[in-house]
């Protein structure tokens, strides 16, 4: 038997990555590399990604790639897709690139119903400038530059933009995925799949996975995954927030998730997940 | 499309359809007076000729669709004026430095934004090629040359419209230019048809090649841009130039004002004054040899320009001190701050020129008495 970690995504040229030990950014990209190549979209997808660490993700990714600039992949796969309507657009952005830099280039693009998919790999920090306040970094979080902690009062409030864009009508399918544990990646590939889906049928769609960043988060490695889920996945909720045009309530995912979690348990307690 | 006829045709329209004509399958922009006419016409016509014209939320928007578009290998082009392109110079310089062929059209208001043109508002070691028609049967022409060498160079095209030309009619005919010259194949652009092959495809501006593929690196690759911007000052100045072998005044003017400036020369010069012109059209590269050439036998060098004098810099480094350098222009705006001032005169501008030319004060500007 091949363990997870030994079976590279055809979509990746090379194994070799620099990112930090724990970093949830690795998984994400697994996630949507295999959900293209299940698909059997390998020759049809063109990324677009913006600027932070799986920037260099852009030169690892084995499909046709456009590297934007801080902010803007929103629009430049609009470009793309506009010329190329039969390909699969998607871009890879962080939530400082897409939240603070972009957030209007996402919003129009969904506000738009563009035929798009974007991905934001949220971790609440500025990664790469060795961890910083985002728009997404929640109450509470310690960064370079919330030394005691992110203050309402001082700092304001983070922004949930998934549950943002699930409010405009030309998002057709919004989701928020994870990387904490073997489920959460799981559950998040099947998001990125039917992501995949609604822009094939016409449709804007969204998958925001929360990823760890144990470095710009100050702690441990191995404390990422429990940090993470204590933290950031307390305020942004991990579910599927708009299916077919219907937005769920942050009530219903919670309930979801309870019930999901349990499921895991049991399958757990099986010998196996199915992916 | 082989040739519209002669027809009456609006600028902003004509260069809509010189557009189309040479191929543009792409437009994306945001109004914004005085370029707000060509994103109606790119807006109309465009899907009529299979292609797609954006409406973007804003010009960083309009600037990013553009670079997607461009990146598929389809000629494409944005524009604005003044301050929409300010928001756009983060983009241009990208863009640029992604070696990808884009066209944007500067319909400026005056002539103050020459150093947004040829300098650039944005970071980096960059050029872009600056063509500036004097009217509409030009701007025809220099529009479709402005889709070949965004395509032969891999780089950023402007062309420097203004409120005149967007507005006014002339009669042209519209047919598509050919070039005489074979241009590179666009194997760079992705369509998504390598995906997995090892050899798909990156465009980007930071000098990376995906994993396994020779890469230049940063350095290199702007080490080669500067070559190729060398190879373009070498070989791509155009410029037009009128009586100069026995000129003692040189006046120097681009763009509609040009067209003014070469009329009231050769009025001048019928009545036997020893005036000659240059007109750059090309603003970058700029003819310096061509301006060092007619200042070596003149005994002044006037600069008409719409502005407080920015192309007077680069007159000076032409004349590079045979003859005085004097700013003849100024600022002239209508009372909205968007259109034509009074100083835009035949009759205003041959007094300015026979003044330098005969070494007397130069008249005040006129004032523009309409308040908005
Ligand atoms: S800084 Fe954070 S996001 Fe960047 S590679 Fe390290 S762990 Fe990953």
């Amino acid at each position: 038997m091949k363990l997870v970690g030994q079976q590279k995504p055809e979509l990746l040229l090379t194994e070799t990555h620099h990112m930090c030990p724990g970093c949830g950014e690795p998984l994400a990209l697994r996630g949507y590399l295999e959900a293209i190549q299940e698909l059997g979209l390998s020759q049809r997808a063109i990324a677009v990604a913006g600027i932070g660490c799986y920037t260099s993700f852009s030169m690892t990714t084995d499909v046709d790639l456009v590297q934007a600039l801080h902010g803007r992949a929103p629009s430049v796969a609009t470009g793309v897709k506009r010329m190329l309507p039969d390909s699969i657009v998607f871009t890879v952005q962080g939530d400082g690139d897409m939240v603070n830099e972009g957030l209007q280039e996402v919003l129009h693009t969904a506000a738009r119903g563009e035929a798009v998919t974007c991905i934001l790999l949220n971790n609440g920090v500025f990664g790469e400038t060795g961890g910083h306040m985002t728009a997404t970094s929640v109450i509470g979080q310690r960064t370079k530059n919330t030394l005691d902690g992110r203050d309402a009062d001082y700092h304001g409030y983070p922004i949930l933009i998934g549950d943002l864009l699930a409010q405009l009508q030309g998002a057709a399918y919004v989701a928020r995925g994870s990387v904490h544990n073997a489920g959460a990646v799981a559950r998040t590939k099947r998001m990125f799949k039917r992501a995949f889906q609604t822009q094939m049928d016409g449709g804007f769609s969204f998958v925001e996975v929360l990823t760890m960043c144990p470095t710009g988060w100050f702690i441990p490695t191995s404390e990422g995954p429990d940090y993470m889920s204590a933290t950031l996945g307390e305020v942004h909720i991990m579910g599927e927030l708009k299916v077919d045009g219907v937005v769920k309530s942050t009530d219903e995912l919670h309930e979801e998730n309870v019930r999901k979690a349990a499921e895991m348990e049991q399958a757990l307690a099986r010998g196996g997940i199915d992916t | 499309m082989s040739s519209t006829g002669m027809k009456l045709m609006e600028g902003s329209e004509a260069m809509a359809e010189a557009s189309i004509a040479a191929g543009c399958k792409f437009f994306a922009g945001y109004p914004m007076t005085p370029f707000t006419e060509l994103l109606e016409h790119f807006a109309k016509r465009l899907p009529e000729e299979g292609g797609v014209c954006i409406n973007a939320e804003s010009e960083l928007e309009a600037a990013g669709m553009v670079w997607g578009a461009l990146s598929t290998g389809a000629r494409a082009a944005t524009g604005s004026t003044g301050q929409g392109l300010s928001l756009m110079q983060e983009t241009f310089s990208e863009i640029t430095l992604a070696e990808l062929p884009l066209v944007i059209f500067n319909m400026a208001r005056g002539q103050q934004d020459y150093y947004q043109s040829t300098r650039g508002g944005g970071h980096g070691d960059y050029r872009h090629i600056v063509l500036a028609p004097m009217d509409i049967g030009e701007a025809v022409q220099l529009t479709q040359l402005a889709f070949h060498l965004a395509d032969k160079w891999r780089n950023p095209v402007l062309v420097y419209g203004d409120y005149l030309i967007a507005h006014i009619q002339e009669a042209v005919d519209i047919a598509r230019v050919d070039f005489d010259e074979p241009l590179p194949a666009k194997d760079w652009a992705v369509d998504g048809s390598l995906g997995g092959s090892g050899r798909s495809r990156l465009v980007s501006s930071l000098g990376f090649a995906k994993a396994g593929q020779p890469s230049p690196g940063i350095e290199r690759h702007l080490r080669a841009m500067a070559e190729k911007f060398a190879a373009i000052e070498a070989s791509e100045i155009r410029v037009e130039t009128g009586g100069l072998d026995d000129a003692e005044t040189v006046i120097v003017a681009f763009g509609s004002p040009g067209k003014f400036v070469r009329y009231v020369v050769a009025q001048l010069r019928a009545e036997g004054e020893k005036i000659g012109y240059v007109r750059p059209i090309t603003l970058w590269p700029f003819p310096y040899e061509t301006i060092a050439a007619a200042a070596e036998g003149a005994e002044r060098v006037g600069v008409f320009e719409l502005c407080a004098g920015q192309m007077i810099d680069d007159v000076r480094l032409g004349v590079l001190g045979r003859a005085p350098v004097t700013g003849i222009g100024g600022i002239s705006t209508d009372g909205s701050g968007f259109g034509v001032g009074p100083l835009l005169d035949a009759e205003l501008i041959r007094e300015r020129v026979l003044a330098l030319h005969r070494g007397a004060p130069l008249p005040p500007l006129p004032d523009n008495e309409r308040m908005l």
